[in-house]
């Protein structure tokens, strides 16, 4: 076998380089002195960072933050850290998507290659990784944290100190991603990082380290995350909350972490073996030594399909409760929901194999997985057709989230059409890789995940804060986002079905130069729906006071919309009872009022720093491992462990809220109901 | 405003498809244009549900706007026979869809050997299919001519109408073989072989790639198909067998470095058992062959009882009489007979000559 040489590594770290006893693999040629455009980069997030840090230390805001946000255990609070992140992220992701797009119009052109191909692939590959495990992942833990508790009438999760530590662990896989683009490099292998590529032998530098320690911690904490919200919704539904009087939501977010909590184990293990290959000198996914690079291939998407259905299944919970919310009109087909919702949790476990038809496995075996994947389209579809008719006879008010709902509808099943295409598994063998499955995925993951995430930042935020969002900045976002996705994907349809492949930084001929320009407009105009978003936000908190509502602003269905906007920190002063499906609606009809006396003391988790703290150590044991600084490494380990167990030791986790507390609070918040 | 956009953009994908070669759906060999024809009518079938969809999407949206006051029924959620309906619809579209996918998965295996040229002509049964053995590497492709005795890097050569039989393997990383004016792709994997058939019907030069990513000289991994008339290829050949060099194991470890943009070359001959060491990652000097590590595997490897016979098979690479090899080594494991036949049946298929050395011990 050929071993690679510069050519391959890149630059800087490659796997020969000594390991110094107390430095391991840090040097001064970690940072990107060598590229302008990463390194300015770099010098503008260092001023912004400090700039931040300054001025929140210098307004003293710092103790606040600790003791109101970083140690919170209130799920509600936690809810709103992970939407923060993932917005951050997103835009981190969506800067690389610009450069991606401006790199490729521009080549194809035959103007300039604005970066090396071997930046270029560092690009794509962090893409994928960001706005999956950073943008879409935080965002739908999010919502179930924040929206899950309340739709059930339950004072918090189940395990209060695990959903912080959970959340944490997330925050430590972001901040090593982030580190990586300024000290050292990133995996180039593409977001699943297939060997034998992400081996040793072909990417011999930290990039890939980087990669799999991120991966590797904020997948723990999705895992814990998911155990955590399944027993929440098994153990603390409100009083005659049947199953069958689950909110939708709260079903969609039971369906999806029975997924995560089955699916993310494969994950770890499979990442943990690559692991093992790249620092143990192991062969799992070598190509010599008996290794199988199939092997890996086969289990990541073992997970990597069911995460698909993860990040869309709340999504559609999302929309079914927007729907019936602005149709003012019950869901209809509430029980075909549910089973739909479980049928494709099943199937999705079912499908796998249709990422790599093109692998050579046999006529039975990839009509087999094409055809259980056109199955899974069976469910969807009827979901759509069930919000169609909750539309239908309806008196549908076209607020923020029912236009965002409705640019899903479309886009939403447009995608699901080239997914069935792509599922026909002779089609796949020349669609497969080409710039028409990037269309396709990104048509169902934006149209899907993106329009459904901020019609459900629409929809509840003025639950979060007590105020809706300004409604123009809120349409611009919708047009950029929306006219921006149609131009960015729509070319890229056609290149695919022109043979163009993906993940190209050089071109031959400047044949799809037209093509690559409009998707560049495009992404474009989506980045005025990104900046409409933030302004979005800015103008509806300066305008707080005109734009204030009431605990119940949609005429909700959904014990959420019960609470006072926002909740108190509390919930719900009495458990709610609960008596049909779509508990809160049933209340107004039936003028339940809430109670104003007889308020008794509640039992409340205290705050706690032992999340933070750990995941700080692991941060540190993460960055340790990925540059060989072994000494390190083990430190944070056991700090790890030491303060984990430390932490079991603490009796002192839980208090009691005085009811004359209580009371204060519940008179101060007027019951919308009355 | 969503109607208008679709509009705007299905009016907009109208003056870009009829300026453009899509050839994916209009290829030129008759394997690939049978994938493209899948495509549209996989499209057609689906559309028949996604066009009420849509339509009823935006007719409800319109019609039971607030303003406009149209019948309102807020308890309405359940009807049976819509929901039939509803499931009913999919299913049936799915059901055929899924019909045409079994059929045409097994008529379009790339593993099969082609049963036709194309619509009108039948495969000659005395036309054997042009074996071309291809080699992903970092970052360029090499293409053996077994038949021929030639080998090249970066262009290819096929006779107009005469199928096209390709073994594929990588010396890399992972890779995908795509010609799309022939056939759709196929991984290339180190030490493994894939297989892909297809024909080109026009003359002409395509255009080939890798479709699969593989790394810092990716976008240049390209290459020429020639598509030439017997007298044409004739003399392809001849130009190959004109150059100087021939592909033995010492030039293939040089070329078998990474380049990016690699130029086409010529090699005279191809090295007898290239492909062999090539599939089994034995080219190099010092290596050894996996089919020979899985038979010492599967003889006992570093284990004790591998121990006892190392010194027997030290040095070997090619195993060229298994059976006698076989004997020598343990004489004495014929009462382990079913273990050991299930250990070779491990082995790649095409070794016959393995599974005749079992045979050989049995009757010992």
């Amino acid at each position: 076998m050929a071993t690679f040489t510069e050519t391959a590594a890149g630059h800087s770290s490659d796997a020969s380089a000594t390991v110094h006893w107390f430095w391991g693999k840090l040097g001064w040629d970690i940072f990107p002195f060598y590229d302008p455009l990463i390194f300015g980069t770099f010098i503008m997030t260092m001023i912004l960072a400090v700039s931040v840090a300054g001025l929140v230390l210098y307004k003293g805001w710092l103790p606040y933050l600790w003791r109101e946000w970083l140690t919170s255990v209130d799920h509600k609070k936690i809810g709103i850290m992970y939407m923060i992140l993932a917005v951050v992220m997103l835009v981190r992701g969506f800067a690389d998507a610009v450069i991606m797009r401006v790199h490729q119009a521009l080549a194809s052109a035959g103007i300039l290659e604005l970066l090396p191909s071997y930046h270029y692939d560092q690009l794509f590959t962090v893409h994928g990784v960001i706005m999956i495990f950073f943008v879409a992942m935080p965002f739908i833990t999010g919502f179930m944290n924040y929206i899950m508790p309340l739709q059930i009438g339950a004072r918090d999760v189940a395990f209060p100190f695990l959903n912080n530590f959970s959340f944490w662990l997330t925050m430590s896989g972001a901040v090593l991603i982030m580190i990586s683009l300024f000290v050292g490099e990133f995996a180039a292998t593409g977001w699943l990082a297939f060997p034998p590529l992400s081996g040793l032998e072909f990417s011999p530098g930290v990039g890939m380290d980087y990669y799999l320690w991120s991966l590797n911690i904020a997948g723990i904490g999705t895992t814990l995350s998911g155990i955590n919200l399944i027993v929440t919704i098994v153990k603390m539904r409100a009083p005659g909350m049947t199953w069958m009087r689950l909110p939708i939501f709260t079903w969609s977010s039971l369906v999806t972490n029975i997924l995560i909590v089955a699916s993310f184990p494969v994950l770890t293990a499979t990442l943990a073996l690559l692991t093992a290959d790249r620092y143990l000198g192991t062969h799992f996914f070598t190509n010599e030594m008996g290794g199988n690079p199939m092997m890996y291939i086969n289990l990541i998407w073992i997970w990597g399909h069911p995460e698909v259905y993860i990040l869309i299944m709340p999504i559609f919970g999302i929309f079914s409760e927007i729907v019936p919310t602005f149709a003012r009109k019950r869901l209809f087909g509430y029980a075909s929901m549910v089973y739909a919702l479980c049928v494709i949790m099943i199937l999705s476990y079912l499908v796998w194999l249709h990422h790599f038809f093109t692998m050579g496995a046999g006529a039975d075996v990839n009509s087999f997985f094409g055809i259980t994947t056109m199955i899974i389209s069976i469910p969807t579809g009827a979901k759509l057709f069930n919000w169609l008719f909750t539309m239908y006879k309806g008196r549908i008010e076209f607020e923020l989230p029912m236009m965002w709902t409705l640019a899903f509808m479309v886009t939403f099943t447009i995608g699901g059409m080239t997914g069935v295409l792509l599922a026909v598994p002779p089609a796949d063998y020349v669609l497969h890789n080409s710039l028409f499955l990037v269309a396709h995925f990104h048509n169902v993951i934006i149209g899907g995940v993106v329009f459904g995430v901020f019609a459900g930042i629409t929809y509840w935020w003025p639950k979060a804060f007590g105020f809706h969002m300004d409604k123009f900045w809120g349409k611009v976002s919708l047009f950029g986002w929306v006219v921006g996705f149609y131009l960015a994907f729509m070319p890229l349809y056609i290149l695919g079905l022109m043979g163009v492949t993906r993940r190209l930084s050089q071109f031959e001929d400047t044949f799809y130069a037209g093509y690559f320009f409009a998707a560049a407009l495009g992404v474009g105009l989506i980045g005025l729906g990104v900046i409409a978003f933030i302004i979005q936000i800015a103008v509806s908190i300066k305008n707080r006071d005109k734009l204030a509502c009431g605990g119940d602003p949609w005429n909700g269905r959904t014990l959420e919309w019960s609470t006072s906007s926002p909740p108190p920190y509390y919930n719900f002063a009495f458990s709610p009872r609960v008596y049909a499906l779509d508990a809160w609606h049933h209340m107004k009809e039936h003028g339940a009022t809430a109670p104003k006396d007889g308020f008794v003391p509640i039992h409340m988790p205290k705050n706690t720093a032992s999340g933070i703290v750990i995941s700080s150590f692991m941060t540190v044991m993460g960055f340790a491992l990925i540059w060989h600084v072994w000494w390190l490494a083990a430190l944070g380990f056991a700090a790890s462990l030491a303060w984990g167990i430390g932490h079991t030791f603490n009796y002192n986790r839980d208090y009691y809220v005085p009811a004359n507390q209580v009371a204060e609070i519940e008179r101060a918040n007027i019951s919308p109901a009355e | 405003m969503i109607k208008k956009c679709l509009l705007s953009v299905s009016f907009f994908s109208l003056i870009v498809l009829s300026g453009c070669n899509l050839v994916v759906l209009n290829p030129t060999g008759d394997v690939a244009a049978q994938q493209g024809d899948l495509i549209i009518y996989a499209t057609v079938l689906m559309l028949i549900v996604i066009i009420p969809v849509l339509t009823l999407t935006v007719f409800f949206a319109l019609k039971y706007r607030a303003a406009n006051e149209a019948r309102y029924e807020p308890d309405w959620d359940h009807s049976v026979s819509l929901e039939i309906v509803i499931w009913a619809v999919p299913l049936a579209i799915i059901i055929c869809l899924a019909g045409l996918t079994w059929v045409a998965t097994h008529r379009l295996d790339p593993y099969a050997d082609l049963t036709r040229i194309s619509e009108t002509k039948p495969v000659d049964p005395n036309v054997t299919p042009l074996q071309v053995q291809v080699v992903a590497m970092d970052w360029k492709w090499l293409f053996i001519y077994p038949e021929y005795d030639i080998a090249t890097v970066n262009e290819m050569a096929t006779i107009v109408d005469r199928p096209v039989e390709f073994k594929l393997t990588s010396t890399t990383v992972m890779n995908a073989f795509y010609v799309p004016d022939m056939v759709g792709m196929i991984y290339a994997m180190a030490g493994m072989e894939t297989e892909l058939n297809g024909v080109l019907n026009e003359p002409g030069t395509f255009e080939g790639f890798a479709s699969h990513y593989s790394g810092d000289g990716f976008s240049q991994m390209r290459f020429d198909v020639h598509a030439l008339d017997q007298r044409g290829f004739d003399a392809w050949v001849a130009q190959a067998r004109g150059t100087p060099q021939m592909l033995d194991r010492e030039t293939f470890v040089e070329l078998d470095a990474p380049t990016k943009g690699h130029p086409v070359t010529f090699y005279s001959a191809v090295e007898e058992d290239m492909w062999e060491r090539i599939l089994n990652m034995c080219v190099g000097e010092d290596d050894l062959c996996m089919h020979d590590m899985m038979m010492v595997d599967a003889m006992g490897g570093g284990g004790l009882e591998g121990l006892y016979n190392r010194e027997l098979y030290r040095g070997l690479c090619t195993a060229d009489d298994p059976a006698a090899l076989f004997a020598i080594l343990r004489p004495d494991l014929s009462n382990r007979m079913s273990e050991i036949e299930a250990a070779i049946a491990l082995l790649p298929p095409q070794h016959d000559a393995l599974s005749s050395a079992t045979s050989q011990v049995r009757g010992n």
